[in-house]
């Protein structure tokens, strides 16, 4: 009874409040890493250095009038930031965050689920999210956001097949499908896949970047082209839930990033002293830095043009992609000969 | 032919969308329809007017020293451009000798402000394609020019800052030092903005090939200024016609080759180069003397027109001005305003591009709406 519905329970709570509150302080980190990039200070004023700056933020959204456009379809309108947020959070549950410990003598695994097929479900849930997106641009009846809800699903679909590609290399590489047992392999191995595969990394990368719709593929929110994109006509509430999800997406890619190529919780040598902290501290530190990767991409390059974008993702990383899953697989069958 | 036929099959319409003048990318105040055909611009239709304070006829009102405060508000990013190419144009109507010591100040005055104008426009240029980190560096830099106009003349955005037959006041003690060191710095930040841009490939793609206008076109459409300059011509009023203290000088007039917008971006990074070269020898050069020259106490033209240009930021400003001999303010001035020439390029520049690139363009042909609509 306790270790299937209770313990469960608390572990979900426990990591959507994480997630939660490293979302609003991501939001911080943002402001304050691209002011420092240029040379300003960000937020000072709400506490100090601006530190509770997010729950101002949150209050702020809290309090702004909700309007919905009066031709707009209600019920779609609302349920789309819904179904945008929700696959984000729920991606959480195969992400390990660390390795079985025990707790008052009871072993608790620092994850959610160990699905067998954890890859594929990471991969399903992330592509119900365009779903969200489309429906949001088009539910609100106005020109703008169904340009910006049709680019950015275009973009997103694009980008997937590339993403979903280096997973293959990753399987390929470790032999499972399960988060967990990845890491496994890559202690194994000895190396993490990074090493091994620095290609599938980079086309994870840049994929994982225009599928967040960040800099510099942040196209649907090109202020100086299409107003504000897809969620142009979101105010309040349901526009804090796309942008909740957007760096929900984030944490997610980062922490896949993490899971599939630097390996997890795995200390960076398997050293004693390393092996004193615990594994999830790892596994944070590792996510953060990726993180940080992507505010200072923000923060250095401009931004793709759409046609541009679009031939980067089937021109370059999918071809790409497509022959290093050739290559892998050749490597993999000539080393277990 | 192709894609005649697919037009018609599935009945596909041009849209036509408004951008601006509320706009963040249009500068200002600017209006352009677009005609589209998906994203891609089948033609623009550039409105302005947006922001007509009438100057021209308001100084038909105000005596010939009031003016120059008219001619800030036109480019006001660099309006002591505007200002030193008023005062000059009423000198030659008057036959006016200025002391040497005020030319160089002048010069040096001008040169700053090309350099700052140039600064917003990178930066303006760069934050619309989405760079935003360049923006901040290059308002960073600008800010210490206007520190130097501030020390100067107090103001920091329209400075009001030359008079008919010379300047207001001498420049302060040390403040020609503080011009040198501004130019070593700035020297050393261009390298900055240049390793973020200048081979960056995302740069390069949004920028190479994009808003390209030949060297006919571009004289035939009366273009000025690093525009023209960018496809090839060198065209530059300092040289050409010099004015001020530019005759003493060495410098060279960078041109671009292909004339688009990459090739813009290049020529006004290479004058941001070259005004620090002029500013360094202006300085080193500042002769004594008084910075005002003798100037009757109301100041009357003899009946007459003139026109008579420099080389602002944007390009080439003239004014013409006719004076009836009798009252104390012009009888007729006419401004050639270089953001004006040169946006008629636009609708020429955008065909065919995608919408995005638009953008990219505004931004390249470097307009204030203030001396578009004066």
């Amino acid at each position: 009874m306790i270790d299937l519905i209770v313990l469960p329970l608390i572990k979900i709570v426990i990591v959507l409040t994480g997630i939660l509150v490293t979302v609003m302080y991501l939001v911080l980190l943002e402001r304050k890493v691209q002011a420092w990039v240029q040379v300003r200070l960000g937020p000072m004023r709400v506490g100090p250095h601006g530190v509770l700056q997010p729950i101002a933020d949150v209050l702020k959204l809290f309090i702004k009038e909700d309007i919905t456009p009066v031709r707009a379809d209600k019920w779609v309108y609302t349920l789309a930031p819904i179904i945008v947020l929700v696959p984000a959070l729920i991606a959480f549950a195969v992400i390990p965050f660390g390795p079985e410990v025990s707790i008052f003598g009871k072993p608790v695994p620092l994850y959610l689920a160990d699905l067998n097929i954890g890859v594929l479900y990471v991969v399903a849930v992330a592509s119900i999210g365009v779903y969200g997106i489309i429906l949001g641009g088009w539910s609100s009846n106005s020109k703008y956001p169904l340009l910006g809800a049709l680019r950015s699903s275009a973009q997103l679909i694009s980008y997937e097949l590339a993403v979903t590609m280096t997973f293959v290399a990753v399987i390929l590489a470790s032999g499972s499908l399960s988060m967990v047992q990845i890491v496994e392999a890559q202690r194994a191995n000895g190396v993490w896949f990074a090493f091994v595969q620095p290609v599938s990394l980079f086309i994870y990368f840049v994929g994982g970047l225009a599928e967040t719709n960040r800099a510099p593929f942040d196209l649907p929110e090109a202020e100086s082209e299409l107003v504000a994109g897809f969620h142009t006509e979101y105010s309040g509430m349901r526009f804090a839930l796309f942008f909740l999800a957007e760096y929900a997406n984030m944490i997610v890619v980062s922490g896949i990033a993490t899971t599939l190529f630097f390996g997890g919780w795995l200390p960076p040598f398997p050293s004693q002293i390393f092996g004193l902290v615990p594994g999830w501290i790892w596994f944070v530190l590792k996510t953060f830095l990726l993180l940080y990767l992507f505010l200072w991409i923000r923060a250095t390059l401009p931004r793709y043009r759409y046609d541009q974008l679009m031939r980067l993702g089937w021109k370059l990383l999918i071809p790409l992609a497509l022959a290093n899953i050739l290559v892998v697989a050749a490597v993999k069958v000539a080393l277990t000969r | 032919m192709e894609r005649d036929q697919a037009r018609r099959m599935f009945d596909t319409d041009e849209m036509v969308i408004n951008m601006g003048p509320q706009h963040p990318a249009t500068h200002g105040v600017l209006r352009v329809v677009l005609k589209l055909d998906g994203e891609k611009v089948v033609d623009a239709d550039v409105v302005i007017g947006y922001l007509h304070r009438g100057i021209e006829k308001l100084s038909e009102n105000r005596d010939w020293t009031q003016i120059v405060l008219l001619t800030d508000r036109m480019d006001y990013v660099a309006s002591a451009a505007a200002n030193l190419a008023y005062v000059e144009t009423v000198e030659k109507l008057l036959s006016l000798e200025v002391p040497r010591r005020a030319q160089y100040v002048r010069t040096i005055l001008a040169e700053l402000q090309r350099i700052a104008s140039h600064l917003v426009w990178l930066g303006s240029h760069a934050m619309d394609i989405g760079a935003v980190t360049v923006f901040l560096y290059c308002l960073r830099e600008r800010e210490l020019i206007l520190d130097l106009f501030e020390e100067f003349c107090g103001a920091r955005l329209t400075y009001n800052t030359m008079r008919i037959g010379g300047l207001p006041q001498d420049v302060p003690p040390l403040w020609d030092k503080k011009v040198l060191q501004f130019c070593d710095l700035q020297i050393e930040k261009l390298a900055e903005y240049e390793t973020l841009l200048t081979k960056n490939r995302i740069w390069l793609e949004r920028t190479k090939g994009i808003g390209v206008i030949s060297a006919a076109d571009a004289i035939s459409g009366g273009l000025c200024g690093p525009p023209l300059r960018g496809s090839g011509v060198r065209r530059d009023v300092r040289k050409d016609e010099p004015y001020a203290a530019y005759p003493e000088f060495e410098f060279d007039i960078p041109v671009g080759e292909h004339g688009d917008t990459y090739d813009r971006y290049l020529v006004r990074l290479a004058e941001i180069r070259q005004s620090v070269r002029i500013l360094r020898q202006a300085v080193e050069g500042l002769p004594e003397g008084p910075v005002m020259g003798k100037v009757p106490r109301l100041i009357k033209p003899p009946a007459g027109e003139t026109y008579h240009a420099n080389e602002s930021p944007k390009g080439e400003i003239g004014y013409f001005i006719a004076s009836d001999g009798k009252s104390t303010s012009p009888y007729r001035m006419r401004v050639r305003p270089p953001s004006f020439c040169n946006l008629q390029a636009l609708p020429q520049l955008v065909r065919g591009h995608l919408v995005a690139d638009v953008i990219a363009v505004i931004g390249t042909i470097d307009i204030v709406l203030g001396e578009v609509d004066r």
